[in-house]
C-alpha cells in the first residue's frame, strides 16, 4: 500500500459513506479541504457506531437518571451505577455483528475484547460476561414460515426501499455462499459454522481472559441468515474513588501508547459496521476483521489497573471503534483540551503503514493513557514488568485541536470538540410497514386447536430457541473467580461480588511492595480478605449479590415494535424478580436494518418508545448501550433486534431464588392470570407455538400491562423475603406448559446427572383460571367469548404477567392468600413429585415422563450440530 | 538461514481433531481417506552461518520446549 | 499454615486460590509473581489456573521455564507440597514433575461444568482428609484435559497408587459417559511417586463454599493442611474460619 495520499474526489468522499451534505460539514469545520487522512478520521467518527447520527434523538428519550447513577449514559464509555457501601458497578453491551457475519470466531473474540476493555477503562474490574446471540436456523424440522401461505409469510418481510448506498438488489441469492431459497442444507450448515464459529470465538476469549460468562440468550430464525447478531456484555466492580474517566486532562500532560504494535487489521471497522451486509462487503472486508489476543489483553488489563490505582493516571480510553483516531479526539473533546501526536513514535507491526492507515487501524488490545507530569516512570516500570509494549506519544495541549502529525509534519489538525460531539443529526422519515396490517388482521378462525398437546410440547422444548442452551454455555467458563451463585440455566445468573472482585487500591499497592521490599523473597501477603475494600471506618465491606439477564424477543418486536419492546424490558426484570432482585439498571443493544428505510425507522421508533416507557416503569435507567444499524444481507432486514441487559441486586443470600423446583409434596403456585382473555388472540399472537406448529410468525403479541407487571415483581420479592418461595420461574417463550417442563428438568447438578422430578397439575377453569384477586367473582364470566380458554393457548399461549412458584405445602395457601391480598392472581395449582409431569384440563388429562421432556429439551442443540 | 520444523503428535495419541477432518473429508465425499493427523509447523529465521550448530541448537530446542516429547514427534530442516 | 500461589502472565484462578485458602479456610496465602527466585519460606506452594502465556505453543509449555519454576523444582525435591490445579496441572507434566501429559479434550470443545471426583487413594497430603466413599461435587473449565501416558507410565502410576482420583457418575462408577474429556482410565489427578507433588484438572477452590454450590473441595486443601501438621508445621491458621454465605 503506498502512503501516497490520493486527490480527494467525489467518489473518495462516496467510498468513504459520507454524504455530500456532510462533506460539505466537514469542510465548513475545517475552513479548507480535508487531508486523506483527515477524511478517514471525518469518516470513521461520523458513523453511525460512532456518532449515533441517525438514533441519537431517539436515544434522548431513555431515562437515565436515579439516584445510583454515578456516571450516565453517554458521559463515558460506560455507566457506573452506586451498589451501596462505596462500591459500584460499571457495565455495557456492545454488538460485533458484521464482523462474526465475516469471521465469526474472531469477530466474536474481539466483540468480547472490546466490551471487557470498556470495563477496565472505567477503573473497573472486569468480573462477568454475558451476551445474546442470534442466528439463522439450525435445525432442519423447524422452517418458521415454511408451510405458510406466500402472502403471509412474504407479505410480511417488507422490501429494502433502495438503500442509500445503493448496491442493494433485493432479490439476489442469499450471501455469503448459501443458496437460493431457505432453509436448504447449504444454509443450516452455514448457519451452524457462524454458531459454533461465534460461541468458542466468545469461550475463547473469556475463558482466556479469566472472566466467567456466566448468562446469555441465543434465538434462531430465518432472518438472521447472513447476519448473525453477537451482542457482548461486560460488568466491572469497583469503589467509587476508583472511577476514572477518559479525559484527556492537564495541559502538558503526556499522551502514552500501551498494548500491541499498530497492524492493518481492522481498517474502518466502525464505518464498515454502519453499511449494509453485502456479498461484496463480505469479500472486502474478510482482510477488515481483527485478531483477538485474549492473553494480551489480560496482561494489559492487570497493568492498567495497576497502573490505576498509583494515581499516575490524569485519563484512559481504550482504542475500540477507530482506534486512534477515537480516543484521541474523544479523550480531547471531553477534557475541552486539545491533542498533539506523533504517528512516527506509535509502535507499528507493518512496514511502511501510512498516517491514514495508523490513525483508522483497529488492531485490538491497545490503550491511550494520558499520565500526570512527572509520573512517566510509574507507566514504564508497571509495563516492563508485565513486558507489554508502550510509547510516548504525545502530549495534552490547550487549542482545542487534535494535531496528529507523522514524522514532524502535519497529517490532521481538527477541532477535536466539532469532530466528537458535533457530527451531523437526523431525524428520518417514519412510517408504519404495510406487513403490520396483516399483523394486526390475524385471527385465530383459521387455526384449530391443538389435540396432541404432549406431542406439541416435545416439539417445543426442542425448538433450539427454547431448547436447554446447555451446547453453548458448557463452552464457556462460567465459574472462574469464585463468584458465580446461580450458574447459566437458571431464569437470571447470580453472581457475589466479594472483597477481591475489586482492583487493588493505592494503599494496597504500596503495601505490597513494601512487603515485598521487607522480607526480600518476594513473597507478598495480601490483606488478610479485605483486599482494598476497607470503609473508611476500617470494617470489611459486605458482600454484594447481583442478578444479571439478557433478553430480547424480536419476534414480539417485529409484529409491534411499541408493545414488544415494552415486553423485552418486562420480561428482563421479571428475570430478575425471579431470582430475588430489584432492578438497578439497563444496558441495551438496538440491532435493526438500514434507517434511512422509513419502515425501519418506524420500527426503531417505536421500539425505543416502548424501552424508554417500560426502563421508566421498572426504575431501571438506561446507563448506556450500542446502535447497531444496517443489519440486512441481500434477503432482507432482520427482525428489528432490541436486547436489554438488566442488573439488580439481591439483599441477602438467602433471597437468591432459582427456577427448578425442589422437593416432592411442594406446593405450585401460578401468580398473575393463566390466559389473558382480554386478548382475542388468548397470548398466540408471535408466540413460539404458532412459529413452530403452524409455521406462523404473526399476530399481535400480548400486551403487557406495566404497572400490573411491576406489582407482580413487587409480590414476588416480598414473597420470597418471608422465605416461604422455594423456586420461581417466569412464563415466556413457550408458555405454561414449556415453564412448567423447565421447572421439573433445569436442575443438573453435575455432567449426566441432572435432577428430575415430575409435577401434578390441573387446570381446570375451576382452579386456574379463576386465579382472581380477592373480591372479584371467583366463577368465570360466561359473556364474552373469549372466555373458552383453548386448550393451545392454556398450554402454549404467551400470556405476560405470569410466574410460577413453588412452595411447601404448609405454606401453599397463605402465600396465595398473601399474594391477592397484595393485589396480584394466584392459584395453587399443583404439587410437585412423581416421575410424569401430567396437567389435567378440562379438555382431558396429559401426560409427559420427565426423562423424556429432558432427553428433547437438554440435547436439542447438541443433536441439531451433529 | 530458515530452520523449518513440523511437531506431530505421537501415533499413539488420541488425535481428536485429525479424527475430526478425517470425517469430514470423508462426508464430503473424498474417498479412501485414511487417518490424519494435526500438527504444527514453525519456521524459525536464523543467521547465517554453521549449519551444524545451528542443527543442535534446533533440536535441543525442539526437545526442550517446542515439542512435549510425551505425546508429540519433531523433525526440522534448515535450509 | 503459609501457601504461596504462584502467578504467571496469564494465570486467571490465582486470586480464587488465595481466596479460598485466606478467607474461606483462615490460612495465610500470598501470589508470588513468575520472575521471582525464591518461594520465601511456604508450607506449600499451588500452581494455580488459567492460561498462563496464553496457552501458546502448548499448554504450561512456557510456564515451565519461569525463573519461579526452579525453586518450586527444588522445594518439591525436598519434599515440600506443591498442588498444581487445572493449568497448573498442566505445567507440572510440561515440567516433568509429574508423568503424562494433558492434550485436546477428544469433545475438541473447552467443556465448563461439575463432575464427580472419586477418591482413589487416602494415602497421600491431598486426599487424607476426604472420607472414603465420599464423591466431590467440583468443577471443571479445561479445553485440553484429556490425561494421556504410554503404558509403561500408566502401569507405574497403577502400581505405587498414584492416580488420586477418577472421573466417576453419580454412582461413584468411572463410566466412558462420566469422562468429560476422554482422559486415560478416566484419570483427573495424579501425584507422583514421592507422593508429595499433585496435580487435577478439576478446581477443589471454587467448591469450597456452599454458596456456590458445593463446599466438596474444601477436603482437598484441608488434607493438605492436616498432613502439614502431622508433620508439624509451625504455623497455625492466623484467623477463625467464617461463615461461608454473607
Amino acid at each position: 500500500m503506498s502512503s501516497d495520499s490520493p486527490a480527494i474526489t467525489g467518489d473518495l468522499v462516496r467510498q468513504h459513506n459520507l454524504a455530500p451534505e456532510e462533506y460539505e460539514r466537514l469542510k465548513a469545520i475545517l475552513g479548507r479541504e480535508p487531508s486523506y487522512t483527515e477524511l478517514g478520521i471525518f469518516s470513521v467518527m461520523w458513523s453511525e457506531h460512532c456518532s449515533y447520527k441517525n438514533s441519537r434523538p431517539l436515544l434522548k428519550t431513555f431515562p437515565t437518571r436515579s439516584p445510583r447513577i454515578l456516571v450516565g449514559a453517554g458521559e463515558e464509555n460506560a455507566g457506573i451505577i452506586d451498589i451501596g457501601d462505596g462500591l459500584a458497578i460499571a457495565f455495557k453491551i456492545e454488538s460485533h455483528n458484521h464482523p462474526s457475519a465475516v469471521e465469526p470466531f474472531q469477530g466474536a473474540a474481539t466483540g468480547v475484547g472490546g466490551i471487557i476493555r470498556d470495563i477496565f477503562t472505567m477503573g473497573a474490574r472486569p468480573v462477568c460476561a454475558i451476551n445474546s446471540l442470534r442466528f439463522g436456523s439450525i435445525a432442519e424440522n423447524v422452517k418458521p414460515g415454511a408451510d405458510l401461505a406466500e402472502s403471509e409469510v412474504q407479505g410480511s418481510k417488507f422490501k429494502v426501499q433502495g438503500s442509500r448506498f445503493g448496491a442493494v438488489p433485493t432479490l439476489d441469492p442469499r450471501p455469503l455462499g448459501a443458496p437460493e431459497g431457505s432453509a436448504g442444507g447449504s444454509t443450516l450448515a452455514h448457519n451452524r459454522r457462524l454458531f459454533a464459529g461465534v460461541v468458542a470465538g466468545i469461550a475463547h476469549y473469556g475463558n482466556c481472559f479469566g472472566i466467567p460468562t456466566i448468562a446469555g440468550e441465543v434465538a434462531f430464525d430465518p432472518c438472521y441468515e447472513g447476519n448473525p447478531l453477537v451482542n457482548a456484555f461486560c460488568l466491572g466492580v469497583l469503589r467509587h474513588d476508583q472511577i476514572v474517566r477518559g479525559a484527556a486532562k492537564g495541559v502538558g500532560n503526556p499522551v502514552f501508547y500501551v498494548g500491541p504494535a499498530t497492524g492493518r487489521d481492522g481498517l474502518a471497522g466502525a464505518a464498515f459496521a454502519s453499511q449494509d451486509l453485502t456479498q461484496e462487503s463480505a469479500q472486502q472486508q474478510r482482510g477488515a476483521v481483527q485478531v483477538g489476543d485474549p492473553f494480551m489483553e489480560k496482561l494489559v488489563c492487570e497493568a492498567c489497573l495497576e497502573l490505576l490505582a498509583t494515581g499516575a493516571v490524569a485519563g484512559i480510553q481504550d482504542m475500540g471503534a477507530a482506534g486512534l483516531t477515537c480516543s484521541t479526539c474523544e479523550t480531547a473533546a471531553r477534557a475541552g483540551n486539545g491533542i498533539e501526536i506523533d504517528l512516527s513514535r506509535v509502535p507499528q507491526r507493518a512496514p511502511n503503514m501510512s498516517p491514514y492507515e495508523i490513525m483508522l487501524s483497529e488492531s485490538q488490545e491497545r490503550m491511550l493513557i494520558i499520565v500526570q507530569k512527572g509520573r512517566e516512570d510509574d507507566v514504564k516500570r508497571i509495563f516492563d514488568k508485565w513486558d507489554l509494549p508502550w510509547a510516548e506519544i504525545g502530549r495534552v495541549t490547550d487549542t482545542g485541536r487534535m494535531l496528529v502529525r507523522n514524522n514532524g509534519s502535519v497529517v490532521a489538525d481538527i477541532p477535536a470538540k466539532k469532530l466528537a460531539d458535533e457530527a451531523p443529526l437526523y431525524q428520518r422519515e417514519a412510517r408504519e410497514p404495510e406487513y403490520i396490517k396483516s399483523v394486526r388482521e390475524f385471527t385465530l378462525a383459521s387455526i384449530p386447536d391443538q389435540k396432541d398437546p404432549v406431542a406439541a410440547l416435545f416439539s417445543l422444548l426442542a425448538w433450539p430457541t427454547v431448547a436447554s442452551k446447555n451446547w453453548v454455555y458448557r463452552q464457556y467458563d462460567h465459574m472462574v473467580r469464585d463468584g458465580t451463585a446461580v450458574c447459566p440455566g437458571s431464569d437470571a445468573a447470580v453472581l457475589r461480588i466479594k472483597a477481591d472482585s475489586l482492583p487493588a487500591s493505592a494503599a494496597q499497592t504500596e503495601h505490597t511492595t513494601r512487603n515485598t521490599e521487607a522480607e526480600g523473597s518476594g513473597f507478598r501477603v495480601q490483606e488478610t480478605g479485605n483486599r482494598g475494600q476497607r470503609t473508611e471506618s476500617g470494617q470489611a465491606s459486605p458482600e454484594k449479590l447481583l442478578a444479571l439477564t439478557v433478553d430480547g424477543n424480536a419476534t414480539y418486536v417485529y409484529l409491534d415494535p411499541y408493545e414488544g419492546s415494552k415486553i423485552v424490558v418486562a420480561e428482563a426484570a421479571r428475570n430478575l424478580a425471579c431470582s430475588g432482585a430489584v432492578p438497578l439498571g439497563v444496558t441495551d443493544n438496538l440491532n435493526f436494518g438500514n434507517p434511512y428505510n422509513p419502515e425501519i425507522f418506524w420500527q426503531l421508533r417505536e421500539s425505543v418508545r416502548g424501552l424508554a416507557e417500560a426502563c421508566r416503569v421498572f426504575n431501571a435507567p438506561v446507563t448506556g448501550g450500542n446502535v447497531s444499524l444496517y443489519n440486512q444481507s441481500p434477503a432482507g432486514p432482520i427482525d428489528p433486534t432490541p436486547t436489554v441487559a438488566m442488573v439488580g441486586l439481591i439483599e441477602r443470600g438467602e433471597h437468591i431464588t432459582t427456577q427448578w423446583f425442589k422437593d416432592e409434596g411442594d406446593a405450585i403456585i401460578l401468580l398473575g392470570q393463566a390466559v389473558d382473555e382480554s386478548d382475542p388472540l388468548q397470548g398466540l399472537g408471535g408466540s413460539a407455538y404458532l412459529q413452530v406448529m403452524h409455521g406462523l410468525k404473526t399476530g399481535a403479541p400480548p400486551r403487557c400491562d406495566l404497572e400490573k407487571e411491576k406489582d407482580l415483581h413487587l409480590v414476588l420479592r416480598s414473597l420470597i423475603h418471608t422465605g416461604v418461595v422455594k423456586s420461581a420461574h417466569d412464563c415466556s417463550d413457550g408458555g405454561l406448559a414449556i415453564a412448567l417442563a423447565e421447572c421439573c428438568i433445569s436442575h443438573q447438578i453435575a455432567r449426566d446427572t441432572p435432577r428430575l422430578i415430575g409435577a401434578q397439575l390441573d387446570l381446570g377453569a375451576r382452579t386456574a383460571l379463576s386465579a382472581r384477586t380477592l373480591g372479584e367473582s371467583a366463577a368465570p364470566t360466561n359473556e364474552t367469548p373469549a372466555a373458552v380458554v383453548r386448550l393451545d393457548a392454556l398450554f402454549f399461549g404467551e400470556t405476560q404477567s405470569r410466574i410460577i412458584i413453588s412452595t411447601a405445602p404448609l405454606d401453599a395457601v397463605k402465600t396465595v392468600e398473601r399474594a391477592k391480598l397484595l393485589g396480584v392472581q394466584a392459584a395453587w395449582i399443583g404439587i410437585v413429585g412423581g416421575e410424569d409431569l401430567e396437567m389435567h384440563t378440562d379438555s382431558g388429562a396429559f401426560k409427559w415422563p420427565v426423562a423424556d421432556l429432558y432427553d428433547r429439551w437438554w440435547n436439542a442443540i447438541a443433536r441439531a450440530m451433529g | 538461514m530458515k530452520a523449518k520444523i513440523i511437531i506431530t503428535p505421537k501415533k499413539a495419541v488420541l488425535d481428536p481433531q485429525g479424527k475430526t477432518v478425517q470425517n469430514a473429508l470423508t462426508h464430503m465425499g473424498y474417498t479412501g481417506i485414511g487417518p490424519v493427523h494435526v500438527g504444527k509447523y514453525l519456521e524459525i529465521e536464523l543467521p547465517d552461518g554453521d549449519q551444524a550448530s545451528a542443527r543442535k541448537q534446533i533440536d535441543d530446542a525442539c526437545h526442550k520446549v517446542l515439542s512435549n516429547p510425551v505425546i508429540e514427534d519433531y523433525s526440522f530442516e534448515i535450509e | 499454615m503459609k501457601f504461596a500461589v504462584l502467578q504467571f502472565p496469564g494465570s486467571n484462578c490465582d486470586q480464587d486460590a488465595v481466596h479460598v485458602l485466606q478467607n474461606v479456610l483462615g490460612h495465610s496465602a500470598g501470589l508470588l509473581w513468575h520472575k521471582e527466585s525464591s518461594l520465601g519460606q511456604p508450607d506449600a506452594v499451588i500452581i494455580p489456573g488459567g492460561f498462563s502465556y496464553g496457552d501458546y505453543l502448548r499448554t504450561g509449555a512456557i510456564a515451565r521455564f519461569s525463573p519461579v519454576m526452579e525453586a518450586v523444582r527444588s522445594f518439591a525435591s525436598e519434599g515440600g507440597l506443591v498442588l498444581g490445579i487445572c493449568n497448573g496441572f498442566q505445567i507440572l507434566c510440561e515440567a516433568g514433575m509429574l508423568p503424562g501429559a494433558l492434550v485436546r479434550n477428544r469433545s475438541l470443545q473447552f467443556r465448563c461444568e461439575h463432575i464427580f471426583l472419586k477418591t482413589i487413594t487416602a494415602n497421600s497430603p491431598f486426599t487424607n482428609s476426604i472420607p472414603p466413599e465420599k464423591l466431590l461435587c467440583v468443577p471443571i473449565a479445561h479445553g485440553e484435559g484429556c490425561y494421556f501416558a504410554d503404558d509403561d507410565t500408566l502401569a507405574r502410576l497403577r502400581t505405587n497408587d498414584q492416580i488420586l482420583w477418577r472421573y466417576v457418575n453419580a454412582a461413584g462408577e468411572a463410566t466412558d459417559a462420566a469422562n468429560p474429556n476422554g482422559s486415560l482410565d478416566n484419570i483427573a489427578g495424579i501425584c507422583n511417586e514421592a507422593r508429595n507433588v499433585a496435580g487435577l484438572m478439576p478446581h477443589p477452590e471454587r467448591a469450597s463454599e456452599s454458596i456456590l454450590g458445593s463446599a466438596d473441595g474444601r477436603l482437598v486443601f484441608e488434607s493438605m493442611v492436616g498432613a502439614l501438621q502431622r508433620n508439624g508445621s509451625p504455623s497455625a491458621p492466623i484467623v477463625a474460619q467464617r461463615p461461608v454465605c454473607a
